[in-house]
């Protein structure tokens, strides 16, 4: 592990942030976005647990944080998945452009 | 006895019918909305009786003068300390009579509507605006100051402008009442600027202080008044000039009496009681209200005087050929108003000089009866051959007899034929002149004349000559309520003049003796006979003398038919001359610059979210995208600012 330098993890999690904001961006699929915003959510995940490991290898608030947001991001999931299994039965697409209905 | 509430109660009882019908009339009881109306005034007039009365003959005089009484005075807009306006009551010679004159005219005329306008749809809007309007004048004559007296000048104006505007499908009403309206209103300018320059320097608004300033030489607010000056000209007089501009135009002195004869467009009985008896003289009491200071001012008496001799010359002339009868008598108002106003130029203050002052109070006083008795007569005239123009009357004696009798009552009183109301008072106001001023003496003889024969030109077309005819079922010379009025004011037109006028109202307050010189009066009544006597040829029977006669005058004849073009002057000067070079460039203006301005500024900001309206999309996406540029912006930013 030692072997490793910190930039090349931060590189990692970086284009893992930016493949995330990729999808976010061009995604019309409701899931894709999900996901998209998965990976965003762990790049920083990552972020956390490396500074913890190479900067303060003697604190754990890092790797804490890590869980409550894999918790977070668990639950959400089930809402964001709820929203949109509910979205396709009234609407029978998952398509976000398609979802206007409550505008205005 | 609680007079004061009782004296409030003068005014307030015709506001609160005005309210009364005003809002609920039309809907719940229209048809008795006159009764209602004519039972208020008749307690309100009841009382403006017994209380001049009681004023006159029981309360006290100090050296021989009636003190004026202020029973009721309160404080109603506060602006600072030493600025206020009051509203309040004034009780003097001077307004007991007017009361009596305005509340008895009215009552006459309510009950005359009874008859006159049954049946109208609006029948309790009419007694509304006819209510308002006598409030309106009620609170004018009873005014402690200047400023009260100006609201309720406007109100007047108000209810005139209503009234004349009653039959508003008539597109010649509305003209009329618009003419009416506006033209009072630019005269009122003239009226508040006067009130502002006298107020200013005599630091008050109160009529009786103002009264004292003004007229003691001594006083800081004299000097002040008279040592300011404006293309050399005094301010005092200026001030004064000005309120009687206001005064000439409710009075409709020449040049701003185009709106009278216009105004007859309204319900006849309403040119009875505002634009012959009551509020046309409005200008006359406002100069009689200020006398004291006039009289200081010889150069704004003048002007009164001739402005008043001019006025009754020419409206007199215009009498003569007008052919609707209405008009004539429209102009017989604005010249008898005219006699009014020159009989105050003329007038001293005290003593045998106030002459001419109790002279025009005495002729304001029988004038209102015989004028309303003729305005009323010529009403009953008109409801029964529906049209205003002597050529579709004639005859009409054998179908009116009281129309007929009490018309001729009211045209001696005008002619000043003895003993008739009118003669006394232009006795008094020939008298007055011929001591002051020898040209308006003959100015005044010869429109007295004048005056005799246009009456009785009047007199003989509707009554004598040729025989109208009354085609289908006409219902004869009207209902009795129409009759009663034209009674009792005949009577009054006959025994108004035995009133001892001189006793009661005069410049200082001070009782004038007055003598009937049967010399001096030899000289009008003759005029007057001679008048009549014209008219008799003329006009008694179907001939074409008066047409020989209007050809003789040819020119002179067309012009005063065409009432000496004065409304053709008017049109140009405003069409040609105030449209073209003052509203046009300021519609240009208008038009081009501060419109322009705005549509500029609203195009401007239209395009703008034009283009950027594609921003505000809707898609979270979208948004999304922003926050990213913008974080990355900002990023750069801060790195290149730290770094």
């Amino acid at each position: 592990m030692n072997g490793i330098p910190l930039t090349h993890i931060l590189f990692v999690s970086t284009a893992l942030f930016f493949i995330g904001m990729y999808g976010f961006f061009t995604r019309r699929n409701m899931i894709t976005i999900l996901m998209s915003v998965e990976l965003i959510l762990n790049s920083v995940n990552i972020n956390f647990v490396a500074f913890n490991t190479y900067l303060y290898p003697q604190n754990l608030d890092g790797i804490f944080f890590t869980i409550f947001i894999v918790t977070i991001a668990a639950s959400e999931a089930a809402v964001a998945i709820a929203i949109i299994i509910n979205l396709y039965r009234s609407l029978h697409s998952v398509d976000v452009d398609e979802t206007g209905e409550l505008k205005f | 006895m609680n007079s004061s509430l009782y004296i409030s109660l003068i005014p307030l009882l015709p506001l609160v019918t005005f309210v009364l019908l005003g809002l609920f009339g039309r809907k719940y009881f229209n048809s008795i909305s006159g009764i209602i109306a004519t039972f208020s005034l008749g307690f309100s007039c009841l009382l403006s009786i017994s209380i001049a009365y009681q004023y006159f003959f029981h309360s006290e005089r100090v050296n021989g003068v009636l003190q004026q009484i202020i029973p009721v005075k309160f404080t109603w807009l506060q602006f600072s300390p030493g600025l206020s306006i009051d509203m309040g009551i004034v009780l003097d010679p001077l307004s007991a009579m007017m009361l009596v004159v305005i509340t008895f005219i009215s009552l006459m005329v309510h009950i005359f509507s009874l008859g006159y306008m049954k049946g109208e749809a609006r029948f309790a809007t009419y007694y509304a605006f006819l209510s308002l309007f006598t409030f309106s004048m009620l609170g004018l004559v009873m005014s402690t100051n200047i400023f009260q007296m100006y609201m309720f000048w406007e109100l007047v104006g108000v209810s005139s402008f209503l009234l004349i505007g009653y039959y508003f499908e008539k597109p010649s009403a509305v003209a009329a009442a618009k003419k009416a309206f506006i033209v009072t209103r630019f005269a009122d300018l003239g009226f508040l600027i006067g009130i502002l320059i006298l107020s200013f320097h005599a630091q008050t608004l109160d009529f009786q202080t103002l009264i004292t300033r003004l007229t003691d030489p001594q006083s800081a607010q004299y000097l002040s008044i008279t040592a300011g000056s404006l293309l050399g000209v005094s301010m005092l007089t200026w001030g004064l000039v000005l309120v009687f501009i206001g005064g000439a135009g409710k009075s409709a002195m020449f040049p701003l009496h185009i709106w009278l004869p216009d105004a007859m467009e309204g319900p006849t009985p309403v040119s009875a009681l505002i634009h012959a008896a009551t509020m046309v003289v409005a200008g006359v009491y406002l100069v009689a209200r200020l006398f004291p200071i006039f009289v200081f001012d010889s150069a704004a008496l003048t002007v009164v005087t001739y402005v008043g001799a001019f006025s009754a010359l020419l409206a007199a002339i215009i009498a003569c050929t007008q052919t609707d009868i209405k008009r004539v008598l429209a102009y017989s108002t604005m010249s008898q108003i005219g006699f009014m106003m020159f009989a105050l130029g003329v007038s001293g203050h005290g003593g045998e000089e106030g002459l001419g002052y109790m002279a025009s109070m005495f002729h304001l006083f029988t004038h209102a009866f015989f004028k309303s008795l003729l305005f009323l007569g010529a009403g009953a005239v008109i409801h029964l051959v529906h049209s205003n123009e002597m050529i579709d009357m004639g005859g009409l004696r054998k179908h009116m007899p009281i129309t007929h009798i009490t018309f001729l009552i009211a045209c001696l009183a005008i002619s000043g034929i003895p003993p008739f109301a009118g003669f006394f008072s232009k006795e008094e106001i020939l008298t007055a002149a011929f001591h002051a001023n020898k040209v308006v003496f003959f100015i005044a003889l010869f429109t007295s004349g004048l005056t005799a024969f246009y009456m009785f030109r009047l007199y003989f077309s509707i009554f004598w000559r040729g025989e109208v005819h009354l085609h289908g079922e006409h219902h004869g010379e009207g209902t009795l309520s129409m009759k009663i009025p034209l009674i009792i004011l005949g009577v009054l037109a006959l025994i108004a003049g035995f009133v001892p006028f001189s006793q009661l109202i005069t410049s200082d307050g001070i009782a004038l003796e007055t003598h009937v010189d049967l010399l001096f009066s030899l000289t009008p009544v003759a005029m007057a006979v001679i008048g009549i006597l014209i008219a008799i040829r003329l006009y008694k029977t179907e001939n074409n003398r008066s047409d020989g006669v209007a050809s003789a005058f040819g020119g002179f004849y067309h012009a005063s038919y065409k009432k000496f073009y004065v409304d053709e002057v008017y049109l140009f000067i405003t069409k040609k001359i105030i449209f073209n070079f003052i509203g046009r460039p300021v519609a240009w203006f208008d038009k081009n610059i501060i419109d322009e301005l705005m549509n500029q500024s609203a195009a401007i900001t239209a395009a703008v979210s034009e283009n950027i309206k594609g921003l505000q999309s809707g898609k979270v996406q979208g948004y999304a995208m922003y926050f990213f540029w913008g974080i990355l912006g900002l990023s750069a930013l801060f790195i290149y600012l730290f770094n």
